[in-house]
């Protein structure tokens, strides 16, 4: 048992891996992901959009399962993938329930294309496995640049209809009544989704991107309601976890992403029992 | 009408038709709405309320005929019109706080993140929430506050860019008695303090019966236009429901019966 601790919770060594330029790559890869991953996270609790994101990731992992078999670069499949996920999820089903059915049988036959497409893939098994669990390893500079690419743009659409946005996300009738584009922004939002959900599939992985793009929201949103303190809230969070998840992970040399879901996890446990401690004297009287 | 000393009516429409496909919901329909002045929509489901308000918005076309609003067409997101929907609980942990709720209403559907002019918005959103008697609550999650809090929460955000003219959209529905009370209380303080017409789509006339002006009664395509008193009685909603209605008067409240079993909810009425 103190043996598989000492495993788990080492930094023997971390100093040196943290002079590493993959590492330096994977430290700046996290830092840009969870500025985007953080600044969607309350608007994706907002429009109750967390299986979305998870189908999302699973289609990402299609996309990317996909590219690996034909060739072509991982990030390119995974981001076709989620986008076109994030735009079926959009266009399909504007209602909850009508919206989670759908979600549930694309994200199925997604799931099931990508285990076709990685049994049939005959190169490295540790690339099979990254698009799962997710790996460090995999960012290089190149990914860095699309990355931030990606980052930049998603940050400006943000910017630019973060009213709008968050009127339709949690107003849908007032917002529809105030001429905004509701139908519209769902779409935009969806590809937001997509864009992000892309991104963090090959660093924290398919099966954990919620760890990045719910928890932190869902961590916010226990201690305040206060939107832009919110967002600001759900990227530190999102940043700690990934960041503090990658540094973990280092010297043990296993998955970042059993690190990044525990700090994720943790900051919700501790916003709950925040929220609890504060008790009603937040809430109304 | 003419008893209100007016030049441009709030809102005026002039042989307005809707339909769609082979059914008519509604045409002919002539209608000016005085500012300060309070008409209620009635009619059962699929008579074409709720697609009223659509127009009004900006949001649907007519199919013929016109309608103006301030003396304007109508357009998406005019700041002419404030909007009170009906009352949807709101997500427990939406991050958003009462005083957002309302300050959307005002610069919701503009772009940007909105950290310009913070103190002008400041103001006017804290002027809104206090007509409603809101401020208490103007920091509190909206979801943990309850219906009737949301409701006036509502009520602040259609007014709070001071419109010309009022939607409420059923606005009382699933609130209880005291709750009515109050947002009914908000809306005729509201258009008699600053001459806000009023559009009042309800199923339910009673609790807004002493404020209501005029009544416009929409039943299959025929319509009747006028004081509660003409409108309301067992002559003319049998004539309109083309079957046998009485309306009773106890103790300053109205009950129509047999209207109810031809209120079928037929699938027409939009949104």
């Amino acid at each position: 048992m103190n043996e598989l601790l000492d495993r788990l919770f080492t930094i023997a060594g971390t100093g040196e891996l943290l002079g590493l330029p993959f590492v330096q790559n994977a430290l700046i890869a996290c830092a840009v992901l969870g500025l985007v991953a953080g600044a969607l996270a309350p608007l994706i609790v907002a429009r109750g959009m967390a299986f979305a994101v998870h189908g999302t990731a699973e289609l990402a992992f299609t996309g990317g399962a996909a590219a690996l078999l034909v060739g072509v670069g991982v990030g390119i499949g995974a981001i076709a993938g989620a986008v076109t996920a994030g735009l079926v999820f959009g266009l399909l089903g504007l209602r909850q329930r009508e919206r989670d059915s759908v979600i549930g049988v694309v994200l199925a036959f997604g799931l099931g294309l990508g285990v076709l497409a990685l049994a049939l893939y005959s190169g490295r098994a540790s690339n099979k496995f990254g698009l799962l669990t997710g790996s460090i390893v995999s960012v290089d500079a190149t990914n860095l640049v699309v990355l931030t690419a990606v980052a930049v743009l998603v940050i400006a659409v943000l910017t630019v209809w973060y009213r709008p946005l968050l009127f339709a996300s949690t107003d849908p009738d007032g917002a529809l009544a105030r001429g905004v584009p509701v139908r519209f922004l769902s779409l935009v939002f969806a590809v937001l989704i997509g864009l992000t959900t892309a991104l963090a599939v090959p660093i924290v992985g398919a099966i954990l991107v919620l760890s990045v793009m719910i928890a932190p929201g869902a961590s916010a949103a226990r201690v305040t309601a206060n939107p832009l303190l919110a967002t600001v809230l759900a990227i530190a969070f999102a940043e700690l976890a990934l960041i503090g998840g990658t540094v973990l992970s280092l010297a043990p040399g296993l998955p970042v992403s059993g690190y990044v879901a525990t700090i994720a996890f943790a900051c919700y446990v501790g916003c709950r029992l925040v929220a609890r401690l504060r008790g009603h004297h937040t809430a109304a009287s | 009408m003419s008893r209100l000393p007016v030049a441009t009516p709030a809102l005026s429409m002039r042989g307005a038709r809707m339909s769609f496909g082979t059914r008519t919901l509604w045409d002919g329909l002539d209608l000016d709405v005085a500012p300060g002045e309070l008409v209620a929509v009635l009619g059962p489901n699929g008579s074409g309320k709720t697609t009223l308000v659509r127009v009004l918005l900006g949001l649907l076309p007519l199919s013929a005929g016109e309608v103006r609003i301030a003396g304007r067409l109508p357009q998406r997101g005019s700041p002419t019109i404030g909007y009170v929907p009906q009352q949807k609980a709101l997500e427990v942990d939406l991050p958003l706080r009462g005083r957002d709720l309302v300050g959307l209403g005002l610069d919701g559907h503009r772009l940007g993140i909105g950290l310009s002019s913070r103190r002008a918005r400041r103001e006017r959103v804290d002027a809104a929430l206090a007509a409603v008697g809101g401020t208490q609550y103007a920091n509190a999650p909206v979801g943990r506050l309850s219906g009737g809090e949301q409701q006036r929460l509502r009520v602040a955000q259609a007014l709070v860019g001071d419109p010309d003219v009022l939607l409420c959209d059923e606005p009382l529905l699933s609130l209880d008695l005291a709750h009515q009370r109050t947002v009914t209380r908000l809306i005729d303080e509201r258009r008699r303090a600053a001459g806000t017409a009023v559009l009042f789509v309800t199923h339910e006339i009673n609790p807004v019966l002493s404020l209501v002006d005029r009544v416009l009664y929409l039943v299959d395509g025929r319509f009747r236009i006028g004081p509660p008193g003409e409108v309301m009685t067992s002559s003319v909603l049998s004539e309109l429901y083309r079957t046998e209605i009485d309306v009773l008067r106890v103790r300053g409240r109205l009950v129509v019966i047999g209207a109810t079993e031809h209120c079928r909810g037929t699938d027409a009425e939009s949104g």
